[in-house]
């Protein structure tokens, strides 16, 4: 499409040095890349064989790694192992070949749910008042407007650790340690700053007409915001949403110093999948792998709207 | 604070934006107590968990208590902390490693960063897959994946190792780079740059795609090289916005804890330990309430003060 346009411009790049760049970039993405391509391929590996030397690109895959993710085990001696009915389904056969059984589910299942419950709860929270405060400062005359905003970014300059002990403190008294209801209201506050900044980026560029029109219909303030600007600014909201998602999901300071077991996130869990005799890498990739297909599922969804994002919609494009 | 302020809405300038505050105020009585209704919730909750933990944090600073021991007497010992972490020379090394992180990084991460955008902006076909393709390692789990890094790092079996040989010829198992003290921090290096760099081009491109065509046809028109007009063209039309990531990228690795307390713990010894990692193990292992809560104080003055001066240069480099 605009490769017509560039044919008249003076400065369009010529086609050798357009292919140059194209195998550059693509060389660096394919190097990117390769770590998660090794996650993937070592989800699929049997201990042993994710530990070889020299690494093994071609293997026969397992899902060794996705089972030991799901259970625990104990290892048990021939003998008893023999006074045992067989095996039936297949995931007791592959952990019975290592001469062990099955104990139990391992933990990473409530691990999941309570990443999806935390990282959903605050994302809907910070997104409700995010949208809220950025059309209040979009459209509002707000004493100290700039102050304000700014004090909302500063909020995410804090290194997590700074905030972290008197947090502790302050749930301890409250009783919202290590509760899911506590991290959802902590991820809500540091995501909350991100929602105002994009969504005020987002709620400035539809024009006010709308609401004046809505409102010259009898609208009220609050029905015009819900059925002439909140219409408008759906997709907007949806990649906010997805940015706060992310954040959330991907936390690691907050939940390592202020979880243990109860509101526990993948993050801090993820490090101590531990198999036999050391950390059993398999598992470790089947969870990342698991943990990881939704960003990339978001990052493909986002990717006109990454670059406000990250930028908290300092820089459009 | 109105310093930052101005400056992040002439970053926001910098690429064409919503004039703010150009409407005309539209009439109705409840406006103002719908504004407040609309934005106190979100002030109220900063403040709960933001702002009070953080003067809680300034007394906490002032004190002896420790959060280990919630019952004993808290006395006042004034500016005691502040003072030892100041003569404190572990705490300047952690502070002189952090510094060498944030420099190292940014350098990487630039260079790296604007090379490729300046490449993708050639717009060869497919650069928009590609791009996002580059893009994915930054919306990762800096703790998780730098977890899966130290797999990819271990000597005996580790992809990274056997790379490195099979590119050099080294012997694999003759380095370690976890377990090195020159080796370690560079491990860190690397895996930030890989996941921070598409960060960094991402806001170069952008500044890249803000030139204007006409400038490079005039250019053109003069018969300047290639050469000069990118020094005297490209380099400095997207300089605002090379800084800007830098400035981002600063205030994130000053305050790196994700993937260092997961690649190295700090280690060995004591070479990666950045100031976040120190203060994790004053606060939550040490229970050295009061002390870290003074470093926490520090940390954050230091990286708003950086910042503030940082964006200064950044408005001269703008108003240009």
């Amino acid at each position: 499409m605009s490769d017509l346009a560039q044919a008249h411009s003076v400065v369009a790049p010529s086609t050798t040095t357009r292919r140059i760049a194209g195998a550059l970039v693509i060389t660096y993405a394919l190097i990117t890349m390769i770590p998660l391509l090794w996650i993937v391929a070592t989800s699929f590996k049997t201990p042993p064989d994710s530990i070889a030397y020299p690494p093994k690109i071609v293997f026969t895959p397992s899902l060794e790694g996705y089972v030991n993710l799901f259970t625990t085990r104990t290892r048990q001696s021939p003998e008893v192992l023999a006074t045992l009915p067989p095996p039936t389904a297949w995931y007791d056969k592959l952990v019975r070949s290592r001469n062990m059984v099955i104990a139990g589910p391992s933990n990473v299942i409530p691990r999941f749910v309570n990443s999806i419950i935390i990282a959903f709860g605050s994302t809907f929270l910070a997104v409700f008042l995010g949208t809220l405060s950025a059309y209040g400062f979009s459209r509002f005359r707000v004493p100290l407007k700039d102050d304000l905003l700014f004090f909302i970014l500063s909020t995410r300059m804090m290194p997590p650790i700074a905030v972290a002990i008197p947090i502790y403190l302050m749930y301890r008294e409250l009783g919202l340690t290590d509760t899911k209801l506590g991290m959802i209201l902590l991820y809500t506050a540091v995501n909350v700053s991100l929602a105002v900044w994009l969504l005020k980026g987002f709620i400035d560029e539809i024009p006010r007409e709308y609401e004046e029109a809505a409102m010259i219909d009898g609208y009220t303030r609050l029905q015009a915001f819900r059925k002439a600007v909140l219409p408008q600014a759906a997709t907007g909201i949806a990649a906010t949403a997805i940015f706060c998602l992310i954040f959330a999901w991907n936390e690691y300071a907050f939940a390592v110093l202020l979880t243990s077991g109860n509101a526990q996130t993948m993050p801090p869990f993820i490090p101590f999948i531990i198999g036999e005799g050391g950390q059993d890498w398999p598992a470790v990739a089947a969870a990342t792998t698991l943990f990881v297909i939704p960003i990339l599922v978001f990052t493909i969804l986002l990717r006109k709207h990454l670059l406000r994002g990250i930028t908290f919609g300092a820089v459009r494009k | 604070m109105s310093e930052a302020s101005t400056s992040l809405k002439l970053a926001d300038r910098a690429a064409r934006v919503t004039p703010d505050g150009v409407a005309k105020p539209i009439r109705g009585l409840s406006d103002r107590a719908i504004a407040w209704f609309f934005i106190g919730p979100t002030i109220l909750l900063l403040l709960a968990i933001n702002i009070f933990p953080l003067i809680w944090t300034i007394y906490l600073s002032f004190t002896n208590y420790r959060a280990n021991k919630p019952n004993a007497d808290v006395k006042m010992v004034g500016l005691q902390w502040y003072q030892k972490i100041l003569t404190d020379s572990d705490v300047w090394l952690a502070m002189q490693t952090t510094a060498h992180f944030v420099v190292w990084t940014i350098v990487v991460e630039t260079v790296l960063g604007f090379g490729l955008a300046w490449l993708i902006d050639k717009k060869f076909r497919g650069h928009g897959i590609w791009t996002t393709v580059i893009l994915i390692p930054m919306m990762l789990s800096p703790a998780v994946i730098g977890n899966f890094w130290t797999f990819l790092y271990q000597p005996q079996s580790g992809l990274f190792n056997y790379g490195v040989s099979f590119l050099t010829g080294i012997d694999p198992s003759s380095f370690q780079m976890l377990g090195s003290v020159t080796l370690s921090p560079w491990a860190i290096v690397i895996v930030d740059a890989w996941m921070w760099t598409p960060y960094v081009m991402l806001i170069c491109l952008a500044g890249l795609r803000s030139i204007p065509d006409y400038i490079y046809e005039a250019a053109e028109v003069d018969r300047a090289s290639p050469w000069r007009q990118f020094w005297s063209i490209t380099v400095p039309m997207a300089l605002p916005f090379i800084m800007l990531a830098v400035l981002f990228r600063g205030i994130e690795n000053f305050k790196m804890f994700d993937m260092v307390n997961l690649l190295t713990g700090g280690g060995p010894g004591s070479t990666t330990e950045v100031v976040s990692i120190t203060l994790k193990r004053q606060a939550f292992e040490s229970w050295r309430t009061g002390y870290s809560s003074a470093l926490a104080i520090i940390l954050f003055v230091t990286v708003f003060g950086l910042a503030n001066i940082y964006v200064k240069a950044l408005n001269r480099v703008k108003q240009r």
